[in-house]
């Protein structure tokens, strides 16, 4: 048994060198479901600014398991989240705490945050109907509704019914129509489809390019990092995109967001960070790089985005489209939309 | 040398006097070992207690019939791909001489260096409608869309089970490879000898004897399958583990997923013990004279080429097209993959990995030959509880990992705080431990699985040997079963070390602050479907997983060969 002490020792030595919980005065430590690149460039400029080092865990599942059991000692100061749901879930668990600032209030609009301050959205991202240009016509199809149409037969791909994105609109399809008419419309969607759900975003705009399916649903900034790549340019030019419902109730959006933990250690910082997210200068950095809508109205979209069109949003709150998950989800699996 | 097959109860009578005069040492050592290991196995077991409401009326009437029919047919399909490439190819080269056998020897293992998700995401952009095959065949024949022609989807079922199948085979090569190696050759002689043919000696033969090995192997690719998570989703196969995800991530039902995983767990535990039930009247001993070398036969011409063709296929279709197709984009991005923390990033996942494998060999060791000296149900099932990590999820039994780190973290914490009035904070959870600890629990089924059937097949007279020459179990270990099993370690370790290297789901979530491993660096680009920014990395991931491969390879034949 000498040998397994010794290993273990040395991992817990080892352990102390690397950058385990680094919980300094001068940080500020991020839970973040949103991978860490795209995170860089803004905790760049923030730490240049105010000399606070930002640390970054990303994962896309179980970081709210880990602070609920990490509790008052959990090193996370924030979460970063991509959608409502995970927002949503933080709170509903008691994981988050109130932050009201005037900079906040000031820079991210009522609707794009809780009531309380328990989250803020810090961008929005329109999930759209891409058509092909060379089958159809711009304007044959407007509102998400009219996917269902017949006439789009074996002619659609998606990604997974039961991916957050596709959730979420299905969610919004609920609070709209109620469960009866939007699982209707569900099924009528499902028998449109060229092929059984699959791949990601970017897949289905490829799909479109190869001629398997002539629409397909995706989130905005998919399209702006594909005519950005160099490689795929000449894929995301073959199709143009629809804002689905923008002459009556608005398009579809759901929101990155951040909340503050319960137990964060260094919230002074947090705070700061919080702010800073929130500003001008930030807000353009998500707007340029990611191609997302800023939360904040005082900036423009990049120019490629405005280039696309103006954004109606849909303004059912986002919590409503959090509430429906559960239902969205088992509608997703009645209507066998995945199979 | 000394070679029997046997049930007789002289053997069994006699290693129960061994039990007995060892004491309880070695047992109570095993038993908190044991205890430490199923920690977080235990814990998603009470989280399963406790779901936030009931999951299975709803996916019993909607989605749970078509989970379980997908899992069944892929499970399934993968243990034919993987019996049918590992078994063939390891009885080719350690029996046959054929041109480039000493280069195929090793370069079987390479597909094991390229995980499962990376090789479904190269595959789908070679052969999806959209990539360059298609594409060319379409403008060769001037076909214009997909109803003018048919060709195989890629992300079916059957896709998942060539891909997933192609990367795992190496695990049967390998077992079956070392068993084949460790089986005395005069057993062979003595078939041949009797009047049996090559092809009936290898089926009566040398098949049953390499069965327990062969059968810890395909329990590993099993149960890698079953909790396989990237590639079925990537191919949108629905299979069990979505079903889980699905309750966790989706409906915000962690007690319920549990549940899940503890079907997934009964299941496999069902399969295992089969296996081992219709065998167990079963005992084989073969103390091999390791200076007894292994001769090959030079087949016919044909034959040789045909040998040549069937082992290297493999390795074209598991590990050269998806390095030369990762090649490609590595080159075309590289500008914006290379990044100066790569380092870093590699001797991360370096540490980590060889940590991991030195942990689970020793404790391997230990738990195996806890076993031998006391063959009691109860060490049997200690070591059964303490190999079920590995058929559950990753990101599961990261959250199993979780619960207990953290609660001593903070028991701890308050004990300081109240004898010291100083906070210790977070020690364990949260840092490279944490990693570490998760990767023991997740393979220790395959150091703790190949070693126990290594041992299984030394007989016991070596110990009454030793034993009655005054050595205690300890030195016995060290002096008599450690030299013969060192060629098992060094498999058991390497094979750990890898799948440490690739290992994702659980890194992700237990890592510290600003820590990248080579696998959560080719995620965060891969699962944002940027192939080519992913590339790189993922190279790495499997160059850095062949430098260990070729060592340990290099070094098993050896131990193997004549010296």
């Amino acid at each position: 048994m000498k040998l397994r002490n010794i290993i273990l020792g040395s991992a817990l030595a080892a352990s102390t060198f690397m950058p385990a919980a680094a919980s300094a005065s001068g940080d500020v430590n991020i839970y973040s479901y949103r991978q860490a690149y795209l995170l860089e460039p803004l905790l760049d400029a923030f730490t240049e600014k105010t000399g606070i080092d930002a640390n970054v865990v990303f994962a896309k599942k179980g970081l709210a398991e880990r602070l609920a059991r990490e509790g008052e000692n959990s090193p996370a100061d924030l979460v970063l989240t991509t959608d409502i749901s995970r927002l949503n879930e933080l709170v509903e668990r008691g994981l988050t705490q109130s932050v009201v600032t005037d900079t906040l209030n000031d820079n991210i609009p009522s609707s794009l945050r809780h009531s309380e301050g328990l989250w803020y959205g810090l961008t929005t991202r329109a999930r759209l109907i891409f058509a092909s240009n060379e089958r159809v016509e711009e304007g044959a199809i407007t509102t998400y509704e009219e996917l269902a149409d017949e006439r789009w037969d074996d002619r659609i791909c998606t990604r997974s019914g039961k991916h957050p994105y596709n959730i979420a609109l299905f969610s919004s399809m609920i609070a709209h129509h109620g469960v009866e008419e939007a699982e209707q419309w569900l099924e009528g969607l499902k028998d449109n489809l060229a092929r059984k759900p699959q791949g990601g975003d970017r897949d289905q705009i490829k799909a479109i390019a190869a001629g398997e399916c002539d629409l397909s649903i995706g989130n905005s900034y998919y399209y702006g990092k594909m005519l950005q790549d160099e490689n795929q340019k000449a894929i995301a030019n073959q199709v143009h995109l629809v804002f689905p419902n923008a002459d009556d109730r608005g398009t579809h959006v759901n929101v990155s967001g951040m909340a503050m933990t319960q137990s964060a250690p260094n919230r002074d910082n947090a705070v700061k960070l919080m702010n800073y997210l929130a500003s001008e200068e930030a807000q353009s950095i998500y707007a340029r790089v990611n191609f997302e809508y800023p939360a904040n109205p005082a900036v423009a979209p990049s120019e490629l985005v405005s280039g696309w069109g103006t954004l109606n949003r849909d303004d059912l709150p986002l919590e409503t489209i959090a509430d429906y998950r559960e239902e969205a989800v088992k509608m997703v699996d009645r209507v066998r939309y995945d199979n | 040398m000394t070679q029997a097959t046997s049930s007789d109860p002289a053997i069994s009578t006699s290693r129960y006097t061994l039990t007995h005069r060892t004491g309880k040492r070695w047992f109570f050592g095993a038993a908190a070992t044991t205890a430490l290991v199923a920690l977080p196995i235990i814990a998603v077991m009470v989280l399963a207690f406790f779901p936030e409401s009931n999951v299975w009326p709803h996916l019993v009437s909607t989605t749970l019939p078509l989970y379980l029919e997908n899992t069944a047919l892929l499970m399934l399909g993968v243990a034919v791909t993987t019996l049918g490439l590992g078994i063939p190819c390891a009885w080719i080269v350690t029996m046959c001489q054929f041109p480039g056998r000493r280069v195929l020897e090793w370069a079987l293992l390479l597909p094991f260096a390229v995980p499962a998700y990376v090789i479904a995401y190269v595959y789908t952009d070679l052969l999806d409608y959209a990539g360059p095959i298609q594409s060319t065949l379409r403008a060769a024949f001037g076909w214009e869309s997909a109803g003018d022609y048919w060709f195989p989807a890629i992300r079916t079922l059957t896709g998942a089970i060539i891909m997933i199948g192609l990367v795992l085979y190496p695990y049967i090569y390998l077992l079956a490879r070392a068993a084949f190696m460790e089986q005395s050759p005069s057993l062979f002689a003595v078939s041949r000898s009797l009047g049996r043919s090559r092809t009936a000696t290898f089926f009566r033969v040398v098949l049953p004897v390499a069965r327990p090995a062969i059968a810890v192997g395909l329990s590993l690719v099993l149960m890698e399958t079953l909790n396989d998570f990237g590639t079925v989703d990537f191919f949108a196969v629905n299979t069990l583990t979505r079903g889980l995800f699905d309750t966790w991530m989706n409906l915000g039902n962690l007690g319920g997923a549990a549940q899940i995983a503890m079907v997934m767990l009964t299941f496999m535990v069902v399969l295992v013990t089969l296996e081992r039930l219709s065998r167990r009247r079963q005992q084989q001993y073969a103390a091999r004279d390791l200076r007894d070398p292994v001769h090959r036969f030079r087949p016919r011409r044909s034959v040789q080429a045909f040998c040549l063709v069937f082992c290297a296929m493999p390795v074209v279709l598991g590990f050269l097209v998806p390095a030369g197709v990762l090649g490609h984009y590595a080159w075309l991005y590289l500008d914006e993959s290379w990044t100066e923390s790569f380092l870093e990033t590699t001797w991360n996942s370096l540490f980590l990995a060889s940590m991991a494998a030195l942990s689970t060999t020793v404790i391997g060791l230990v738990l195996a030959y806890s076993r031998r000296l006391h063959d009691t149900p109860v060490m049997k099932a200690l070591l059964r509880l303490s190999s079920l990590g590995y058929a559950m999820p990753g990101a599961v039994l990261a959250v199993g990992v979780i619960i207990p780190l953290a609660a001593f973290d903070n028991w701890f914490d308050g004990l300081m705080e109240q004898f010291l009035g100083w906070n210790s904070g977070l020690l364990l959870s949260g840092s490279a431990f944490a990693i570490i600890f998760a990767y023991t629990v997740r393979f220790l089924a395959v150091s703790a699985g190949s070693l126990e059937s290594a041992l299984q097949n030394v007989t016991p007279n070596m110990d009454m040997a030793s034993r009655s020459l005054g050595s205690p179990p300890a030195r016995t270990l060290l002096r008599v079963h450690l030299p013969m099993l060192r060629g098992t370690m060094l498999t058991a370790a390497l094979v750990v070390f890898v799948d440490c290297m690739k290992e994702l789901p659980a890194t992700l979530i237990l890592r510290p602050f600003n820590f990248q491993t080579l696998a959560t660096h080719v995620y965060q680009f891969a699962s944002d479907e940027m192939l080519g920014q992913s590339a790189l990395p993922a190279l790495l991931i499997v160059t850095a997983g062949i430098i260990p491969i070729v060592l340990m390879s290099r070094s098993i034949s050896r131990s193997r060969e004549f010296q």
